[in-house]
């Protein structure tokens, strides 16, 4: 088999990799705080594919994706309060900011465990697609679209904090004691939820890979490149476009849903701008239009976040400052673009003329120059 | 009229406070490209030293007046050194500008948070602003009657700079054809540095007005940048007219919405009224007119 063959197998092989290192090897070998940190790890690699998807395949700088990381982690919030709190009774914080009220009407469906699911899939896909919809149609795009993108996450949080009797304000929703019935404080659940989180991250691994080697992930690319040819050519770049920014956002939910039995406290500080940034730090970081970039990017900031954020917070925050800059002035596509330069290093001088057209992925840094 | 006066004022209030913000804005956005999320640390530069300008000269009268000059020249020196040190290599890679800045913004919030303390600093108003004028029965705070004058002289300056002086005329020309204006003559670069440094230096003047109006510490800028930019995207790039109707329009909207609800709830229907107003004016209120397709 010459590598030739292999090559377009090559992220699939990866992806098993990655999959047997997070579902088989890491249980095995790291201690509890580890498993569940990795946990946490995962959550921001979901949603940083999702971000891969949208900003380094699609073009679209997605500022906001706290938005649906809130509105996945607040459905599942609402759902394991409920749970722990017991059928027909309140949450302990309202009971103690308010004792006679009743609770808020929009708390009563997620009792129910079948709707919660269903809300952590539907809640986004409504969401980025009214404002999707709304924006791409009448191409409103580039730094607009950031803003806005943005601006919503802010309204979100700003939101959330303000109604403590609904939502628990700033100090957010914690004390969970069940997840879908099982005890949250239970090694093995917790390890039960840690798969749950990293198979996740390996479908939506999945999900990415095939929707990029399909026909709409080359009308993708061709929207972020040239969207006035994709529309000549009779296609609609808005509805390209929405489809990726809404399985993103599929994906940015799904990473706040799991990320609440992990973490175990969900606030409005995780949803904001800042959150928000930190995600797409990461993408940045390892490589916004690769496969793996994304993930290993966001692992990585996350591991910065919570454990120099802790023990350093004045360095880790001028550390991520440094990241941005300097990712985006000497690496516009993240460290992967490194892998792909030292790739063609290696193999260039022995491939044959067939093969020595530059890979999708360096043509993209050309392009991107060029802009 | 209750329920209808107090509002308009407050709203015209911080109408003209986020129109300070984004004054600077419709210059390095509108006018150069350059999506600059450090604005607000800018802004928040502008606070300090305000603040810092009260510790030197103690009498608090002469303070203020002293700190916006100095406001707009510490800031404007900020904006230059971020020109020029990182900038400059990214024309033609606005989103790029946006990430590059959103580090620069970290980085300024750090430094101003190991600085200064967390808590904040207190700069007081002098004593020409404690009092409050009778409007209908109500009193309306002079701090805020000063926010409108220093951004309505704000304004009036950088529109005649703009338009009557020859660095005014040389950043319109740079703006509408960089070659062109380079073949004439023009040394671009030079313009391009100093559109940043006046942009940049009206972030200072805008800090200046937060600190009397607000809190000051590390975090001011990240509440003002967003409504600054919203400001700037709902008026059109690059057209002050816009900038100043869209800025008044969100500061009193956003007043009777806090009225009538609450004040996060006056944000989220802001933004909703940003989307469906785009639906109609995608490209902001008023536009520059091309053949281009973008």
């Amino acid at each position: 088999m010459t590598m030739t063959k292999l090559k377009p197998w090559l992220p699939l092989i990866g992806i098993a990799v990655f999959a047997i290192l997070l579902l088989v090897v890491a249980p095995a070998v790291l201690s509890m705080h580890w498993i569940n940190n990795l946990g946490k790890y995962a959550c921001w690699a979901i949603a940083a594919v999702g971000i891969g998807l949208a900003w380094g395949r699609g073009g679209m700088l997605v500022l906001g994706q706290g938005v649906f990381f809130g509105l996945g982690a607040y459905a599942m919030a609402m759902h394991l309060t409920l749970e722990s709190a017991g059928p027909d009774s309140l949450p302990v914080f309202m009971i103690l900011y308010d004792p006679s009220g009743g609770l808020p009407a929009f708390w009563e469906p997620f009792r129910s465990d079948a709707f919660t699911i269903f809300a952590i899939i539907a809640l986004p896909v409504i969401v980025a697609s009214v404002l999707g919809f709304a924006l791409f149609k009448r191409r409103i795009k580039g730094a607009y679209f950031a803003i806005l993108s943005q601006a919503l996450a802010v309204a979100l949080a700003v939101l959330i904090s303000s109604t403590i009797r609904e939502t628990g304000g700033d100090t957010g929703l914690s004390d969970f004691t069940y997840f879908f019935g099982f005890v949250l404080n239970d090694d093995a659940n917790k390890i039960m939820i840690y798969m749950i989180a990293a198979a996740l991250l390996i479908v939506c691994l999945l999900v990415v890979w095939q929707l990029n080697r399909s026909r709409f992930g080359e009308l993708l690319i061709a929207t972020r490149d040239a969207e006035e040819r994709v529309r000549f050519l009779g296609y609609d770049p808005a509805n390209i476009k929405l489809v990726a920014y809404v399985v993103a956002a599929v994906m940015a939910s799904i990473a706040g849903a799991m990320f609440v039995p992990i973490v175990g406290i969900i606030t409005p500080a995780e949803i904001g701008a800042s959150a928000s940034i930190l995600m797409i730090a990461g993408v940045a970081l390892g490589g916004r239009a690769s496969l793996f970039g994304p993930a290993l990017g966001a692992m990585a900031i996350g591991w910065g976040q919570s454990s120099l954020g802790s023990s350093w917070p004045s360095g880790w925050i001028y550390i991520l400052g440094l990241v941005f800059i300097l990712v985006t002035l000497f690496l516009p596509m993240g460290l992967s673009s490194l892998l792909e330069k030292a790739k063609n290093l290696i193999w260039r001088p022995r491939a044959k003329p067939a093969d020595s057209a530059p890979p999708a992925e360096s043509a993209a840094v050309l392009d991107e120059v060029k802009k | 009229m209750d329920a209808l006066i107090p509002p308009l004022l407050n709203g015209t209030a911080l109408g003209a406070l986020l129109l300070l913000a984004a004054l600077g804005l419709t210059l390095t956005f509108g006018q150069m490209g350059v999506i600059n999320m450090a604005h607000g640390e800018f802004i928040m530069a502008g606070a300090f030293i305000a603040y810092l300008t009260q510790l030197v000269v103690t009498s608090v009268n002469m303070s203020i007046l002293l700190a916006l000059p100095l406001a707009f020249l510490g800031a404007g020196l900020l904006g230059l050194l971020l020109e020029v040190g990182i900038i400059q290599w990214m024309y033609r890679r606005p989103l790029d500008t946006l990430l590059v800045t959103v580090g620069v913004s970290l980085i300024l919030q750090q430094v101003a948070l190991q600085i200064f303390p967390a808590q904040g600093v207190p700069v007081e108003s002098p004593d020409w602003l404690d009092g409050q004028i009778n409007v209908f029965g109500y009193g309306w705070p002079l701090r805020q009657a000063f926010t409108i004058l220093l951004a309505t002289l704000c304004l009036i300056a950088l529109a005649a700079w703009l338009k009557y002086t020859s660095f005014g005329r040389r950043i319109r020309a740079t703006v509408q054809n960089r070659d062109l204006a380079e073949t004439s003559g023009i040394r671009t670069r030079t313009i391009d540095r100093l559109t940043f440094f006046v942009g940049s230096g009206l972030a200072g003047v805008a800090g200046v007005a937060a600190s009397l109006i607000g809190g000051t510490n590390s975090q001011m800028g990240t509440q003002y940048i967003i409504p600054a930019f919203l400001v700037v995207v709902a008026g059109g790039i690059g057209q002050i007219k816009g900038t100043v109707i869209a800025a008044l329009a969100f500061g009193i909207a956003l007043s009777y919405f806090a009225d009538w609800t609450t004040g996060s709830m006056a944000q989220v229907l802001a933004f909703v009224m940003l989307v469906i107003f785009l639906q109609f004016r995608p490209q902001g209120l008023f536009t520059v007119r091309t053949r281009g397709l973008t």
